[in-house]
């Protein structure tokens, strides 16, 4: 089982905070697999998440330590904490694509919505774009709810329609690692359901991370955890392994909710 | 007690309402007998204080010259609104001393006032009003957009808070000190630069919109201050740069409020006196160019209604009304701009 990504020992310390929030985290991220990342609120898994695009690095001042390797089919493995130059954070987030909390509909149209980083990558060829739109709102399911109003203000959409337009969004780019920061929490049961269908469907063509709170969710989508506490990696294994057997007593607490 | 608070309340509720239509009222009771006697003509006639013989004219006075012997002689008694032309204007208007009642002794000491008539038209300050309001924009909407996305996206913290402030303290200056300080120093210094004299309608529309530019802007930034970061953090995780973001996705989400914050600036530019007076010059004529100068409504108002009186006074009256609605009207149209956002 090959890795996509790889992050060694890797420390985190916001702007200004005396102690880092995230200690010495070494964690794989297998190539096609869903790997899920758990814990209680403020464990640092979101913010584990966030440096693996460097989104962090819109607001000055963080600092980094350690490596997190993502690899490429043909060239070297890459330490993206070393990316300097404004292009490369570009081609690094068109190669991780984010999804975030809370459905993030630009104020435009459904299709251009989908377009738009197509558009920024380049492509202009109508032709082109719309077939790459309908492949992309196919992909998460969301294309014969749509067909018909692809020209209106995609803000019209509801919670969970919004939350799949924003993952076709980033799919339509084909990124190599999909990036998820508890993508329905924000969702009602019915459009989680939703979400969790297309991520198993996704990930048949990229690696996933999912960051989420809710433990039926990771046990059902991913077939690696890691259990984070406190800024600190406890324990990461096959999700079965974290579910059933535990090697850590602080893991089991937390599975069986005696803390958290 | 309770009782006794919420009619406090009420009461103090209802001033407000009772003052915004007790000047209604008042504007247009005053302005009435001009209303009646020049219609809506007088948006269009850019005539102001001219003396027009209605009877046939037994000798010509040199003040009246200028209005044609056939013209007044057929239409007695009918109301001439006469579509001016920059010739008419030439001759009529008394170009040098605006101040004074022009030539009103004259006219008024050869013949008896039935055969005379006072023709009020607030077509030049209304064209003044409407460009020097017009300049202000094309002058200050680039520059407070551009402040407003420095502050609000690319300056850091300690700078916006500097230039924040800056800003702010811009807007508390009163309008008689940037009125000053553009006749002494602008007025002569866009004089040297794009000619003519140093009060002009250029010079008043570019004070104008130094005037409004600190709301503009501070008003905008707050407006782009409303978009998610989250949602900029998306496009900039889709591999946008910032100015991609800035274009696709903060303007488009702020547009309500920035398209708000530009009418209420309008507003305050349109019905703005004080510094306006100093540097439009004060001339009832047409600016033939930007560097002319002429007169705005607020100025006319200013100058004229210590010595006005009678129909002069309906004039301004009838001037002050439509000032009045005009200002009404923006700022309840920013208003459905900002509440609009917040649906």
């Amino acid at each position: 089982m090959s890795n996509k990504m790889e992050i060694k020992n890797f420390s985190f310390t916001y702007k200004k905070a005396k102690a880092p929030s995230l200690h010495q985290v070494t964690l794989p991220i297998k190539a096609n697999k869903v790997t899920a990342i758990i814990g209680p609120s403020g464990c640092g898994k979101s913010t584990l998440l966030r440096s693996m695009n460097r989104i962090h690095d819109l607001y000055p001042g963080n600092k980094y330590e350690g490596e997190i390797l993502l690899y490429h089919e043909e060239k070297q493995p890459q330490n993206i904490l070393d990316i300097k130059k404004e292009n490369e954070f570009i081609e690094l987030r068109q190669k991780v694509g984010m999804v975030f909390q809370k459905p993030t509909p630009f104020p435009m149209s459904i299709f251009d919505n989908i377009a738009y980083g197509l558009r920024l990558t380049g492509l202009k060829n109508r032709y082109k774009l719309h077939e790459q739109v309908e492949k992309a709102l196919r992909d998460v399911a969301l294309w014969d709810e749509v067909k018909d109003r692809l020209h209106d203000d995609a803000r019209g959409l509801s919670g969970g329609q919004q939350q799949r337009l924003c993952i076709a969004r980033v799919i339509a780019l084909k990124p190599d690692v999909l990036l998820f920061d508890e993508p329905t929490s924000a969702l009602d049961p019915l459009s989680t359901l939703a979400i969790e269908e297309m991520i198993f469907e996704l990930k048949k063509n990229y690696t996933i991370t999912i960051v989420t709170h809710n433990m039926q969710q990771a046990s059902r989508v991913s077939e690696y955890t890691a259990f984070m506490y406190l800024g600190n990696l406890v324990e990461y294994d096959t999700t079965e392994t974290i579910f059933i057997r535990p090697n850590k007593k602080q893991t089991e607490d937390y599975i069986t909710g005696k803390f958290g | 007690m309770d009782k006794l608070f919420q009619i406090l309340t009420r009461i103090s509720a209802s001033l407000v309402f009772i003052i915004l239509v007790a000047t209604a009222v008042v504007l247009y009771l005053t302005a009435k007998p001009a209303i009646e006697e020049f219609g809506l003509g007088f948006v269009f006639d850019s005539r102001w204080a001219v003396t027009e013989i209605l009877e046939k004219p037994a000798e010509s006075p040199a003040g009246s010259s200028a209005i044609p012997a056939s013209d007044s002689a057929s239409d007695t008694g009918v109301r001439t609104v006469d579509t001016a032309t920059p010739a008419d204007e030439a001759l009529v208007i008394d170009d040098i001393d605006s101040d004074d009642e022009f030539d009103d002794d004259i006219d008024t000491g050869e013949e008896s006032d039935s055969n005379t008539r006072e023709i009020y038209g607030g077509a030049v300050p209304i064209v003044g009003t409407i460009f020097s309001t017009l300049i202000a924009m094309i002058f200050s909407i680039p520059i407070a957009m551009g402040v407003a996305v420095f502050l609000s996206e690319i300056a850091n913290e300690f700078t916006a808070s500097i230039i924040g402030t800056a800003i702010e303290l811009l807007a508390a200056i009163p309008s008689i000190i940037y009125g000053m300080w553009a006749l002494f120093y602008f007025g002569p210094f866009i004089a040297s630069i794009f000619g003519g004299s140093s009060v002009s309608l250029l010079v008043a529309g570019l004070v104008l919109g130094i005037m409004v530019l600190p709301f503009m802007a501070a008003l905008s930034r707050d407006a782009i201050n409303t978009t998610p970061n989250v949602l900029k953090e998306s496009a900039y995780a889709m591999g946008a740069t910032k100015f991609e973001v800035i274009k696709d996705v903060i303007f488009p989400y702020a547009k309500t409020g920035i398209i708000g914050s530009v009418i209420i600036s309008l507003g305050r530019a349109m019905g703005e006196t004080m510094a306006v007076a100093f540097v439009i010059g004060g001339i009832f004529k047409f600016a033939q160019k930007p560097t002319d100068a002429t007169i705005s409504v607020p100025v006319v108002l200013a100058n004229n209604f210590a010595e006005s009186s009678g129909m002069s006074m309906h004039a301004l009256f009838y001037l002050s009304l439509i000032l009045f609605l005009v200002s009404i009207f923006t700022i309840y149209l920013a208003k459905y701009f900002f509440l609009r956002k917040q649906s």
